[in-house]
C-alpha cells in the first residue's frame, strides 16, 4: 500500500466511525423522563406530579402523556361543551371535572375519605393536585393528551385546562419521547 | 476559629412538603454564581436523603448540614 492508499483507507475508517457515532448519539437517552398517566385517581395523579416536578428539580426534562381515565384530570372545572352525542354527554357527566374532583383509589368511602385526605394534606402542607399542576406548568413540564381517548370519550380540546405547554398526540409521539428518555413510567 | 459560612441567599423552606423543598432549592441555585453558597432550612425529614441525592445529580455540593431542633439547615455551593 502506498501512502495515498493508506490515507484513503484511513479516511474510510474515519467516516465509518463518524456514522457510528452519529447513530449512537441519536439512540442514546437524553436526561428526560417520559410518563403515561392512565389513572384518574387522585393519589396516583399526585404521585405522578410529585415525581414530575421533582425530576425537573433534578435537572431532567419531563413529558407527561395523559390517556384514558387520566384525561378528566385536565378538564376545566367550569363550562359545558355543546354538540356532544349521547355517549359523550354520558362520559362528560360521569367523569370528574378536573383535578379537584378526582377521588382516592382506596378508602374513598363515598367521598368522605377523599375529603379527609384533602384536609390532612392541607394541615401537613402538602400541595394539592391543582397546585401541583400549576407548578408543573411553571417548571415547563410538557403535557400531551391522547387524541384517540379524548375522541372516544367525546371530549373537546376546549374542555381542557389552559396549561402553558399542552399538546395533543397519539402513541407515536409518546414512543418517540419514551425512546429518547432515560426513564419511563406508566401510572 | 471563625467557621461561619458566607451565603448569598437564604431560603426558609420550613413547612413545605416533598417535592417543594428541592424544587425551590434547584430554582434558587440557578440564580447565584458558581462558587457561591446558599443556605436552606427545611423541616421535611425526607430532605436528609433528598438534598444529597439532588446535589449529586445536579452536580452541586452540600458543604455542610446541621440540625436545628426538628429542622435541618443545608449549605449548598453552586458548582
Amino acid at each position: 500500500m502506498n501512502t495515498e492508499e493508506k490515507i484513503l483507507s484511513l479516511e474510510k475508517e474515519m467516516n465509518a466511525l463518524k456514522d457510528t457515532f452519529v447513530r449512537f448519539e441519536k439512540n442514546s437517552a437524553e436526561n428526560k423522563l417520559a410518563m403515561v398517566i392512565f389513572s384518574g385517581d387522585l393519589d396516583k395523579a399526585l404521585a405522578a406530579f410529585i415525581i414530575a416536578t421533582g425530576a425537573v428539580a433534578m435537572g431532567m426534562e419531563v413529558v407527561m402523556f395523559f390517556t384514558f381515565w387520566g384525561i378528566p384530570l385536565l378538564r376545566k372545572k367550569e363550562g359545558k361543551s355543546k354538540n356532544k352525542d349521547f355517549f359523550g354527554k354520558m362520559f362528560g357527566a360521569m367523569l370528574p371535572k378536573g383535578a379537584s374532583k378526582a377521588k382516592l383509589s382506596k378508602m374513598d368511602m363515598g367521598g368522605m375519605g377523599t375529603q379527609m385526605m384533602k384536609t390532612l394534606m392541607k394541615k401537613k402542607n402538602v400541595a394539592s393536585l391543582d397546585e401541583m399542576i400549576d407548578l408543573a406548568g411553571e417548571l415547563e413540564v410538557k403535557i400531551y393528551i391522547c387524541e384517540m381517548s379524548m375522541d372516544l370519550m367525546g371530549f373537546n380540546r376546549s374542555e381542557m385546562i389552559d396549561y402553558p405547554d399542552i399538546g395533543f398526540s397519539g402513541v407515536a409521539k409518546f414512543l418517540e419521547e419514551a425512546g429518547t428518555s432515560k426513564a419511563q413510567m406508566f401510572i | 476559629m471563625n467557621d461561619k459560612i458566607e451565603t448569598v441567599k437564604s431560603l426558609d423552606l420550613t413547612g413545605f412538603a416533598c417535592p417543594i423543598p428541592i424544587v425551590k432549592v434547584s430554582k434558587a441555585i440557578k440564580e447565584v454564581n458558581q462558587g457561591e453558597v446558599i443556605e436552606a432550612l427545611t423541616s421535611d425529614s425526607g430532605a436528609l436523603a433528598d438534598f444529597p441525592a439532588w446535589a449529586r445529580t445536579s452536580g452541586n455540593e452540600i458543604i455542610k448540614s446541621e440540625k436545628e431542633g426538628e429542622n435541618t439547615r443545608f449549605f449548598i455551593k453552586r458548582s
